[in-house]
């Protein structure tokens, strides 16, 4: 797997120009004060040459990581992994559709191997135009129901596009989606990296019956469709490994589900000949991934920076907070880039932030005001996060945000 | 109502829960604790039985494929048609809304039968599917303030002639015929497309079912001001110019 052509074959003359032009393009983008411009210096290359993306990638061995949640983090433990092996060359911002992952790609020419996060929407045909040696696969959830397709309609097209793909698709045994959906693959290796959230997956989705799902395990009452036997396994704070070894996780990362995405991480790694011990130690170098998870000073206080989109995320970011009493400041928006249907807030189970002084920022903070009030716990609403952290009591806070909520609070506290 | 707790009954939370709908339980329920009812609440996986004894049902939204299979099973239980003639009142969202009618489109594309516990029928809109935010008029024999919720449905609901149209559209589609109304009622049985969860951005709509269900004209006043907060909000929202 880890073999690389020597002498690659040159890009063409028009992907030449079309990287060319799609550089110029993100220049001046970013000039205007548009971001890192990768997105429009993307489209710029691809509109000149639409196999651009596929030109790009077959000069490098290219794992692509698609998700609900942990796709972004995950990307870069893969690429840190894989740097043990050689240059790598990714998506490392979030720009995860095609027109981001050519520009990522197209900044790449040393690379060997190519790491791509991919947009749910977009990992079958971005796995066709980039003949992945591996796809890894970790969760799927509801997620931005206004526009998202249906979530087991979502496993379904991975399962179509995914079917008889030459790539070793990496993917989680304890999320029956994910398994449907790779299960349509010739070669998978199957890591128990957990799922907190269950909700999306009670109907099987092959047959439709109800899941049964006693302790970790879980199987379809009537078809017979249950959790395979995994290979590799997130077991507490060690990742074991097809001959039962255990490696320690040592990240600067918090939380279960990073435990969850090195476990996936080693288990990619090891598809090109890193061990989980080297792949492991390396990933210990990532401390935050795009502002998430960093410790800020802001007013004089400390904030640490979540991200949480959807009902699974604030799952899994309510498990790795600071026991009360560490203040909490929630912020929720309901932009396009959200989803703008917020009942989702619903699914939430806030009244786990019981104890915790609660501060409530954001446009939709009275949504989130009335779901607290329901959950019975006390919160403040404030209007802007500055109000909030003056409110805060003493101690870290912790800071939830969903997507453009996220955004909005880097901007404010300058990171 | 049965005892003296108060049943709430959340049917199919495994199929039909894809909203948010835990969210109008969640507002039943505490606002009910509030007036110092004791609530029994039971969520009812679609592999178990439909009680029939319960004093309030809510079904809710959900994707098209677990919407048949919801339908398929209440059909095969029973239990919830047995409630409906003990005059239990059920609350429907949606994909819910929609099997309490007497027929929908489902995801094979084929007409599957419903519960016929309200005169509606449903059919697919051939246009966009309907998404955003939604302001009307309830009818006013329920002495409710306006309705404010989101929708996010393909569905076109007919009302026949038992069903009364639940509400006025001043904003959003609603049923999506075209006249105007949204969601649709008889004496025990409510049907609406409203998300949000309707509850939260209604509580209103959750007091009206329990004095139903207590066959009480008013309930003890409760610290609404989040609410209200929130329905002022969303109302000029919904009627500001983009």
């Amino acid at each position: 797997m880890s073999g690389h052509p020597g002498n690659p074959e040159p890009l063409s003359p028009r992907a030449k120009l079309a990287v060319t032009a799609g550089k110029a393009a993100a220049a001046v983008s970013r000039a205007a004060g548009r971001g890192s411009g990768s997105v429009i210096g993307g489209r710029v290359a691809l509109k000149l040459d639409p196999d651009l993306l596929g030109r790009l990638a077959q000069h490098l061995d290219v794992v692509l990581v698609s998700a609900t949640n942990g796709k972004t983090t995950t990307t870069r433990l893969i690429a840190e992994a894989l740097r043990a092996s050689g240059p790598v060359v990714s998506n490392a911002l979030g720009a995860n559709m095609p027109a981001g992952i050519t520009s990522a790609l197209a900044g790449g020419s040393d690379a060997k191997y190519g790491v791509i996060e991919v947009d749910e929407k977009y990992l079958a045909g971005v796995a066709r135009d980039t003949t992945p040696k591996a796809i890894a696969l970790l969760n799927l959830s509801r997620d931005q129901l206004d526009r998202a397709a249906e979530t087991r309609m979502l496993a379904e097209k991975w399962r179509e596009g995914l079917s008889g793909t030459k790539a070793v698709v990496i993917a989680n045994a304890d999320d029956p989606l994910i398994v449907w959906a790779a299960s349509s693959s010739p070669n998978v290796v199957w890591v128990a990296a957990g799922q907190e959230w269950k909700d999306d997956a009670w109907s099987c989705p092959s047959c439709g019956g109800v899941m049964q799902r006693p302790g970790d395990d879980w199987f379809c009452g009537e078809c017979g469709f249950r959790r395979p036997a995994p290979s590799w396994a997130l077991n507490g704070d060690h990742v074991l490994d097809p001959h039962g070894s255990a490696w320690p996780i040592h990240l600067q990362l918090p939380g279960r589900a990073n435990k969850a995405n090195a476990a996936t991480s080693a288990a990619v790694a090891a598809v090109f000949g890193v061990p989980p011990q080297v792949a492991l130690e390396r990933m210990y170098q990532v401390q935050a991934v795009a502002g998430r998870y960093d410790v800020v000073t802001f007013q004089g206080r400390e904030l640490r920076l979540l991200l949480a989109k959807n009902p699974a995320g604030w799952l899994e970011t309510f498990s790795l907070i600071d026991q009360p009493p560490a203040p909490v400041i929630l912020s929720v928006n309901a932009r396009g880039a959200d989803g703008t249907d917020t009942s989702w807030l619903w699914d939430v189970d806030y009244g786990r932030l019981a104890g915790h002084p609660i501060m409530v920022i954001g446009d939709r903070k009275l949504d989130l005001a009335v779901r607290l009030e329901v959950a019975g716990v006390d919160f403040r609403v404030c209007e802007t996060i500055d109000e909030a952290v003056q409110l805060a009591p003493p101690g870290q806070i912790e800071l939830i945000a969903n997507y453009t909520a996220f955004q909005d609070v880097r901007r404010r506290v300058g990171n | 109502m049965s005892d003296s707790s108060l049943r709430l009954v959340w049917v199919y939370p495994d199929l039909l829960s894809t909203y948010g709908d835990q969210g109008n339980a969640l507002v039943v329920e505490r606002r009910a604790r509030q007036r110092g009812l004791d609530v029994q609440r039971v969520d009812v996986r679609s592999d178990q039985p439909v009680p029939t004894s319960g004093d309030i049902y809510l079904i809710g939204g959900g994707e098209d494929r677990p919407q048949r299979l919801a339908a398929e099973r209440l059909r095969r239980d029973g239990g919830l048609e047995r409630a409906a003639s003990n005059g239990a009142i059920i609350f429907s969202v949606c994909a819910g809304y929609q099997i309490l009618g007497h027929e929908f489109i489902n995801d094979l594309g084929e007409r599957e039968p419903g519960l016929g516990l309200i005169d509606v029928i449903s059919t697919r809109g051939e246009g966009e599917r309907c998404v955003g935010d939604v302001l009307a008029d309830i009818d006013p024999r329920l002495g409710l303030p306006q309705l404010t919720g989101f929708e996010n449905h393909q569905g076109i609901t007919h009302l026949g002639p038992t069903a009364r149209p639940f509400a006025r559209t001043i904003l959003g589609k609603g049923n999506g015929t075209g006249d105007g109304t949204e969601g649709a009622y008889n004496d025990t049985v409510f049907g609406t497309y409203m998300h949000g969860p309707v509850m939260a951005r209604n509580p209103q709509i959750a007091d009206l079912l329990l004095k139903l269900a207590l066959d009480v004209n008013a309930l003890p006043p409760t610290d609404d001001r989040w609410y209200e907060a929130l329905r002022a909000e969303r109302i000029a929202a919904a009627t500001q110019p983009a």
